[in-house]
């Protein structure tokens, strides 16, 4: 992955925008996605959790990062390592937790799982679980936005691999002809499934091919919170004044692979290690918070600790919850009479 | 009654639903026309003309000239009907759902089930189909069998202008991911069709003829061929119940079993290649519960089984025919 300094990259912050309030916002949603992550980790190695999961570990900087920029009221949609995305939009924990179980009183009733996770209370438009499926949908959450005349913005959160998708360049293409308030956030964590970005990602990077189809876009650090926070501002305030689509590409690490199981033989040696020891988001966030005396350690230590403990409900209520009936079964195809 | 053509009508239904709702939305390629193109940005109106008149009417900001860009077409309609507004996409030729089917089977038919309920996607993608025009493979195939088989999709196949206006209100107020086949050789014909709103409901066949030594079933176009034979057959004394289902998702069922409970005899007839299609699975319904009412083996009579050729001679074999239907219908009656 590219983090060569080029026209497109945005500078390390140094600016100090975040206050304690929107720190804390943003750790607590860093640490939740981790904590839930770690746990569903568990659960899943001891068979509580069916099929697939894809963790998002160490990327919850931008999740976080521009979801502080966001309401209830702006779109966003994810893709299938999307519990990042769903936490930091603010969804129940513990409805997520139930619906990654397949358990009564999960966010989609059982039915979605955590490949299509969503709230659309929340403005989550959902978890995708087909690589580049979500870009154009977001192009018509933008849409409605410009045509009902709303300052809502949406967000289609992507990877390197949706990155080389055709459907996420027609949906590019079609956000600036339209002129519609779309931002294109590429988290590029430098794979694609098992697949280096340096191989699959033909152009020099995902910023500047975006930039080709006619829109601003920029290359921040993913695993800095306040560069993230920065940029992503900057994005959205250019959406909400009119001026049509953005794209940003953070460069991010991937902590785990690309599935729960995946042994990852196609990773080199001890880089997983070196990663989580150099570039751990949550770990660079609170020591720059320390110190630059944004908040205290012990404010930290206590989100750490409410954190600790949302989970640990989250985990035994979505344990000790009945699976759907099976009446579901034929819920729900048609929303209106068939 | 005024009479309008299929065309006249479908235009007339997005109209007035536009109209009475400000949320209902028009794009796709060139459905205003061109775009950009000087001092007629109303010239085209779509490939057919059937979005002829709406721009002028509903603005810009509600009648969208897209890029050829299919997969954001259907896309962003999907996306809007999540968020609140009504969308009507133009996909203008079906041969065309392969490049985005994705966004149609994936992402548009799935919401409302994967996401428990709590999403809708109130969204009519209108597309072409029907051989006929000369106008090769990849330009005249009918696959509404694709589209009927994908659970969470209604598809709608009007075969007159009066069913078109009420069947196109219906799909735009519906919740679901609506498909409406047009088949281009009916955009000229006519019927009476009333001035006023008025809807035809989803799943309930029209019966054209009554009658009861056989039952036929057609889809589309070929319905047209069908009564043409029934009616010249009447005066053998061939007498034929005709039914229309109109709508192939949901399928009114009901009434094709009770017609051949009376008549004993079935056939299908529809204008799709027959491995897997919509004449197959009337049958093998029909097979399975009311098989102790057939008194004759039921017969299809579709498409042959390749694309479609460019040849007129060979397109012309390749649709069912006049001909087809007739021998379909000595056959069946004259099965012991």
């Amino acid at each position: 992955m590219s983090t060569e300094t080029n026209s497109l990259l945005e500078p390390k912050s140094t600016e100090q925008l975040l206050d304690a309030e929107k720190f804390l916002q943003a750790y607590r949603a860093m640490r939740t996605i981790r904590s839930f992550e770690d746990r569903i980790s568990e659960q899943f190695m001891k068979g509580n959790i069916p099929g697939f999961l894809h963790l998002y570990s160490g990327q919850e900087a931008v999740a976080a990062g521009i979801c502080l920029l966001l309401d209830d009221n702006d779109y966003v949609i994810s893709t299938h390592r999307g519990h990042g995305h769903c936490i930091a939009k603010g969804a129940d924990v513990g409805a997520m937790m139930k619906e990654i179980m397949a358990k009564q009183g999960g966010l989609c009733d059982g039915k979605g799982g955590s490949m299509h996770i969503a709230d659309f209370d929340k403005g989550m438009l959902g978890a995708n679980a087909i690589v580049g499926g979500g870009p154009p949908i977001i192009v018509g959450a933008a849409l409605s936005a410009k045509t009902l005349g709303t300052d809502r913005v949406g967000v289609a959160f992507g990877g390197d691999g949706s990155s080389n998708q055709g459907t996420t360049f027609e949906a590019m293409n079609l956000a600036v002809v339209l002129k519609l308030p779309a931002i294109f956030l590429f988290e590029n964590n430098g794979y694609g499934e098992g697949t280096h970005a340096s191989y699959a990602v033909g152009s020099r990077d995902i910023a500047s091919r975006a930039q080709g189809f006619g829109m601003p876009a920029y290359q921040v650090d993913g695993t800095d919170l306040f560069a993230v926070y920065e940029t992503c501002r900057k994005a959205v305030e250019h959406c909400r004044a009119g001026k049509g689509p953005v794209t940003i590409e953070a460069n991010v690490p991937r902590f785990k692979g690309h599935f729960e199981g995946d042994p990852q033989a196609y990773r080199g040696e001890q880089e997983v290690e070196k990663l989580m020891k150099d570039q751990d988001c949550l770990a660079i966030a609170r020591a720059r918070a320390l110190k630059e005396k944004i908040v205290k350690a012990k404010d930290l230590d206590r989100v750490d600790q409410e954190v600790a403990e949302l989970i640990e409900q989250a985990t035994e209520a979505a344990l000790a919850a009945p699976a759907p009936d099976d009446s579901e079964l034929l819920k729900n195809v048609y929303s209106s009479a068939y | 009654m005024p009479v309008k053509t299929y065309r006249e009508a479908i235009n007339e239904a997005l109209h007035q639903a536009m109209r009475e709702d400000s949320t209902v939305i028009v794009l796709g390629e060139e459905v205003s026309g061109g775009a950009g193109c000087d001092g007629s940005r109303d010239a085209y109106g779509g490939v057919m003309g059937v979005t002829k008149g709406l721009l002028p009417a509903y603005g810009e900001a509600r009648v969208i000239d897209t890029p050829i860009t299919e997969s954001a077409i259907i896309g962003a309609a999907a996306g809007a009907a999540q968020t609140g507004l009504r969308p009507v996409a133009e996909l203008m030729f079906m041969d065309f759902f392969g490049v985005c089917f994705d966004q149609i089977y994936n992402q548009a038919a799935k919401f409302h089930y994967m996401f428990g309920g709590k999403a809708q996607c109130p969204m009519v993608i209108r597309c072409t189909t029907g051989a006929g025009w000369r106008a090769g493979a990849q330009h005249s195939q009918n696959l509404t069998q694709m589209v009927t088989m994908v659970p969470g999709l209604k598809v709608v196949c009007p075969t007159n202008a009066y069913d078109a206006k009420g069947l196109m209100l219906q799909a735009i107020q519906d919740n679901d991911c609506v498909i409406f086949v047009e088949d281009k050789i009916l955009y000229d014909t006519s019927c009476e069709v009333p001035d006023e709103m008025y809807t035809v409901p989803f799943g309930e066949a029209k019966f054209y003829r009554e009658g009861s030594d056989l039952t036929i079933v057609a889809i589309s176009n070929p319905m047209h061929k069908v009564l043409a034979v029934v009616d010249r057959l009447a005066s053998e004394g061939i007498s034929c119940d005709v039914i229309d289902p109109r709508t192939t998702s949901p399928l009114d069922e009901e009434a094709i079993l009770e017609s051949v409970e009376t008549t004993g005899r079935l056939i299908v007839v529809d204008e799709m290649t027959p491995r897997c299609g919509l004449a197959a699975d009337i049958s093998s319904i029909v097979a399975e519960k009311a098989f102790d009412s057939l008194r004759a083996p039921i017969r299809k009579v579709t498409a042959a089984h390749s694309p479609v050729p460019f040849a007129p001679n060979l397109e012309d074999t390749w649709m069912p025919q006049e001909s087809d239907i007739e021998s379909a219908i000595r056959d069946v009656l004259e099965y012991a």
